[in-house]
């Protein structure tokens, strides 16, 4: 997370998007591409918001459902429906979001806490809202997207 | 980030591994008489390389010895000591343990110093070689000079040798101006007209004046370079300190040293004349210049081909080789998307574009196969290994080996290769200890003292097969089978055909082996063999004539990075069961399906039965079971030789799938092996049999007795 | 500019310890496998240096000097031979092939780049 911290600091852009109502952004340098849904392949015994595997020029990549891992209600993705590819440490990654909103310069930003009221799972992925043109914009930490270990005896 | 030097150290000891492999197999050609002139270099250059890279890394032990390796090598080299079968077996115990000092150093531990002693005596005993290595060098140390302070004269005149070598007096001096302070005076009394003047001539000499504390042997130092190309004086008023061939020595073993003078090359056109003596070989007319470098550059390509008759080789990074199979993939991949694309497009196929694409197929597959080519290795890596091996455990169990070898150059996948070391090096063992007998036992038996280990490797549609063989006595059948009963392996009055009874040793923690032996032990038998063959794809199996011996046969795909698939269809996911695990296909009648607890199914198979495993269920697809009439079943084996019957909804062909790893972005998927992508651009999941058949067996524990029976009927593959 | 050194050797590890030793003087460092190779590499390149060593396969050190020395481009071009020979009559023939100096392995950095620096002008 402090990553994400500094590289704002470092004035580093910051790419908006939407998941159901609510607007997130993560850090632009983690983006390797942006992409429209596909069609992905189911995985057996994977958690609801693991859609599956695409074929990503020939890496085999798992899609997150952002808004199921969010905990909110899921729908079928369609066409309009955005992949984001994310660089996460070793991994690459695709989440699943409604569309992509803005490309925001970070410079300045204060990023203000959450309120106490938050629940513990929006708490382990949001690090901070940040105000930015009226609009509220969630700062996300990815790396913890991917199911845990433990899962997979589920 | 990695530290650089342990990276060099790693690759220091992969090429160690290289040339120990090279060595042996250079010996073993000499030991077998089968050795070209280029070997005696190669073996050399294997153990000089490796004293070198040991250098780096201060391994003392390990350059000590291949010091003395590597002088008795030069020996042989230069026709001082000639190859005679006691010398060269000398050499081989001398490889084996520059191997074991190898490893020692890269593994930690300590090497038998009783064995290396052993071996250095033997080359004293040979050769008469008693120098200790270093020993040469610390006698060329010389140095007479002593530290005073004092007025140093330097006389200093190049030759044009000096110039030619693209050194440049001018720098010389300005190095000694930093000893002390000096003071310098051009001779030009011999620079000629200027119409005389030859332009790469040396006409100039310095006469310098230094006042410093140094040493001779620091203006020495200054000049180590040139010191054979140039007459330097060094003195104090009264001592004349010139002394050709001093050597410069540094704190970490450096050591520099200026070539002896050559009389000849006090004049440019004699060192033209060396030249072309040398060229005789190389070049064989004297040419103009400007054409002298490519036709000796041509001839030397020349030379160097005739006197290595093996191709030339580059060598490339496995990142750059495995890139480019990733990308070949790609390129299968989108061609066959293409295929698709034109024939749902409902083009005639008699058309232009369709014959094109088909001539596009032919070269794709025809480029996958060239670039999978590349990562093809000879087992020769392998086989290698085993003469040492060989000897071990000869040596241990006091038993007359002779190891031959065929099939060397047979080419597989480098990966296959890594992982066959093992179960091979194991199977010979095991031919040793168990598949010979005793001298006494041969000789009783009217058989020649010495027991032939046999290793081959063949290639066999479209996969290697290595078979390791001996001449001993064979299966002991009764034995066998009274030791699978014992362990409550089979039912006493089982009925095993000789087939059957010589597939039990292949069954988890079966060991023949009357007493513990510290070559095969107990418990990890065959089973482990089988099972990392089986890891790879590969199969096992054994014949076996009593009293004329055993042979195993290994049937291993020639790459890990494609696999021949079988495209299933369950609940509408597309799925590819790998083809070497499929047994048969069959049609289940609903009456030959008998349920035996819970969700278990078995079916009647040839008076036997065998679990049932509805995949789609299995994979969570389906919360309901497919009927298995309206299913397509595959008999499939596993690991360990369980079966199960798959039941799916279609068959839809087999074709290659490259494999695409889950764990890259993702992580282990249980029941699912890997990934592929199929030709409409669609992950489809490879299966993972043993898993899928295990997780039947897991559901069918209470039975097993009865499934034990099965895995034994059906063990003779 | 920074020097560019040529080192030919067939070891990769030693490759890689020169290498090593040479960026972190500030070099650029070339590198070919043999003495072929190292022809190969200066028919694009001009290396400010050569570091050689003299056991190679395809072409050994002395073959590749002789022939460095032929080309009129390379002919002033500072070869050392890098070695852990230690044979005079070895040292006699690179010397006869026409190498600048002659190092013996295992070397010391700092004096290798230091006997570097003095023989290129």
């Amino acid at each position: 997370m402090e990553d994400v911290v500094q590289s704002l600091s470092d004035g580093h852009e910051l790419i908006a998007f939407r998941v159901g109502r609510q607007e997130f952004c993560i850090n632009v340098m983690m983006v390797r591409e942006i992409r429209g849904w596909t069609a992905a392949t189911t995985l057996p015994r994977a958690p609801r918001y693991v859609k599956g595997v695409i074929n990503l020029r020939g890496a085999v990549l798992p899609i997150i459902d952002l808004a199921i891992r969010l905990g909110m209600p899921g729908s079928e993705p369609t066409a309009r429906n955005v992949i984001i590819v994310v660089q996460l440490s070793h991994r690459q990654v695709g989440i699943l979001v409604d569309a992509v909103s803005d490309i925001l310069a970070a410079n300045g930003a204060v990023i203000q806490p959450l309120p106490d009221v938050t629940s513990d799972l929006v708490k382990s992925f949001v690090k901070g809202l940040l105000p930015m043109d009226g609009r509220m914009v969630s700062l996300i930490a990815l790396d913890r997207v991917l199911p845990p270990e433990e899962l997979e005896a589920a | 980030m990695e530290d650089p030097l342990a990276a060099i150290r790693v690759t220091f000891f992969q090429e160690c591994e290289e040339q120990l492999s090279e060595l042996e197999s250079g010996l073993i050609a000499m030991e077998n008489g089968t050795a070209e002139s280029e070997t005696v270099n190669a073996v050399f250059r294997a153990v000089h390389s490796m004293k070198g890279g040991a250098g780096i890394f201060a391994l003392d032990e390990l350059v000590r010895f291949a010091h003395v390796f590597e002088t008795a090598l030069d020996k042989v080299r230069s026709g001082s000591l000639e190859a005679t079968p006691p010398v060269v077996a000398i050499f081989l115990r001398a490889a084996d343990i520059l191997a074991d000092l190898v490893r020692a150093a890269r593994d930690g531990g300590a090497v038998d110093q009783a064995r290396v002693a052993d071996v250095v005596k033997a080359f004293d005993e040979i050769e008469g070689q008693k120098e200790i290595p270093g020993s040469h060098e610390e006698e060329m140390v010389a140095d007479p000079s002593e530290a005073q302070d004092n007025v140093w004269e330097v006389t200093f005149t190049p030759y044009p040798a000096l110039y030619a070598k693209a050194n440049e007096a001018a720098l010389l001096l300005r190095e000694l101006n930093r000893l002390g302070e000096t003071e310098i005076k051009l001779d030009t009394s011999l620079l000629p007209e200027l119409l005389e003047l030859d332009p790469e001539g040396a006409y100039l000499t310095w006469l310098i004046t230094l006042k410093s504390d140094c040493e001779e042997s620091d203006i020495r130092e200054l000049f180590e370079f040139v010191e054979d190309d140039c007459r330097l004086e060094i003195g104090r008023s009264e001592t004349e300190g010139f002394a050709p061939g001093t050597v410069i020595t540094g704190d970490n073993g450096f050591k520099f040293e200026f070539f002896p003078p050559m009389e000849e090359e006090i004049e440019e056109e004699t060192e033209v004349k060396v030249v072309e003596k040398k060229k005789e070989e190389a070049a064989p007319k004297p040419v103009e210049q400007a054409l002298v470098h490519a036709s000796a550059v041509q001839a030397m390509v020349t030379k160097a081909e005739t006197a290595n008759s093996v191709a030339p080789t580059i060598r490339v990074d496995l990142d750059r080789v495995d890139r480019m199979i990733d990308l070949v993939g790609e390129l299968v991949i989108n061609e066959a998307m293409l295929s698709q694309r034109v024939l749902e497009a409902g083009i005639n196929r008699a058309s232009g574009v369709a014959m094109a694409l088909e001539e596009l197929e032919h070269l794709t597959r025809e480029i996958q196969d060239s670039v999978m080519a590349i990562r093809a290795q000879p087992v020769r890596s392998v086989f290698q290994r085993m003469p040492r091996l060989v000897r071990e455990v000869a040596a241990m169990t006091g038993k007359q080996v002779r190891l031959v070898t065929e099939g060397e150059a047979t080419e597989v996948d480098k990966t296959v290769i890594e992982r066959i070391a093992d179960p091979l090096t194991h199977m010979i063992r095991n031919a040793i200890d168990h598949g010979l007998e005793s001298t006494e036992s041969r000789i009783a038996a009217g058989k020649p003292a010495e027991g032939t280990v046999r290793l081959t490797a063949v290639h066999r549609s479209g996969r290697i097969v290595l078979e390791v063989a001996d001449d001993g006595g064979g299966i002991n059948r009764s034995r066998v089978r009274q030791k699978a009963v014992e362990n409550g392996l089979i039912l006493p009055d089982a009925q095993l055909s000789d087939e059957e009874i010589d597939n039990l040793i292949f069954l988890p923690g079966f060991s023949t082996a009357a007493k513990v032996s510290d070559i095969s032990g107990r418990g990890v038998g065959m089973d482990v063999v089988r099972q990392s063959i089986q890891a790879l794809g590969g199969r096992i199996s054994i014949s076996s004539r009593p009293g004329y011996g055993s042979t195993f046969t290994l049937s291993l795909p020639l790459t890990l990075a494609v696999l021949d698939g079988m495209v299933v269809s369950a609940h509408n996911h597309t799925l590819i069961i790998p083809l070497g695990a499929i047994m048969e296909t069959l049609k289940p009648r609903a009456e030959d399906v008998f349920p035996l607890d819970g969700d278990l199914n078995m079916l009647a198979l040839r008076g036997g039965y065998v679990p049932v495993v509805d995949v789609a269920h299995c994979l969570g697809y389906s919360v309901q079971h497919a009927e298995p009439e309206q299913s397509v079943a595959l008999l499939v084996e596993g690991e360990g030789g369980a079966r199960a019957v798959l039941l799916v909804d279609a068959i839809h062909g087999q074709r290659q799938v490259v494999i695409k790893s889950l764990e890259a972005n993702y992580r282990a998927v249980p029941g699912i092996a890997a990934a592929t992508v199929m030709g409409d651009g669609r992950v489809a999941l490879i299966v993972d049999v043993d898993a899928v058949v295990q997780n039947a067996g897991a559901e069918s524990n209470a039975h097993t007795a009865e499934l034990n029976n099965l895995e034994i009927s059906g063990g003779a593959a | 500019m920074s020097m560019t050194i040529l080192t030919v050797d067939d070891s990769r590890a030693m490759r890689d310890m020169l290498r090593h030793s040479l960026v972190a003087a500030g070099f650029r460092v070339i590198q070919a496998e043999d003495g072929l190779h190292g022809l190969e590499v200066l028919a694009a390149e001009a290396p400010d240096v050569i570091v050689t060593d003299i056991n190679m396969p395809r072409m050994d050190g002395f073959g590749f000097i002789q022939a460095v020395r032929q080309d009129e481009a390379r002919r002033a071009t500072p070869v050392l031979v890098l070695t852990t020979e230690v044979d005079v009559e070895k040292k006699n023939r690179a010397r006869e092939a026409g190498a600048t100096g002659w190092i013996v392995k295992p070397f010391d950095p700092v004096k290798l780049v230091d006997a570097i620096r003095r023989v290129a002008a």
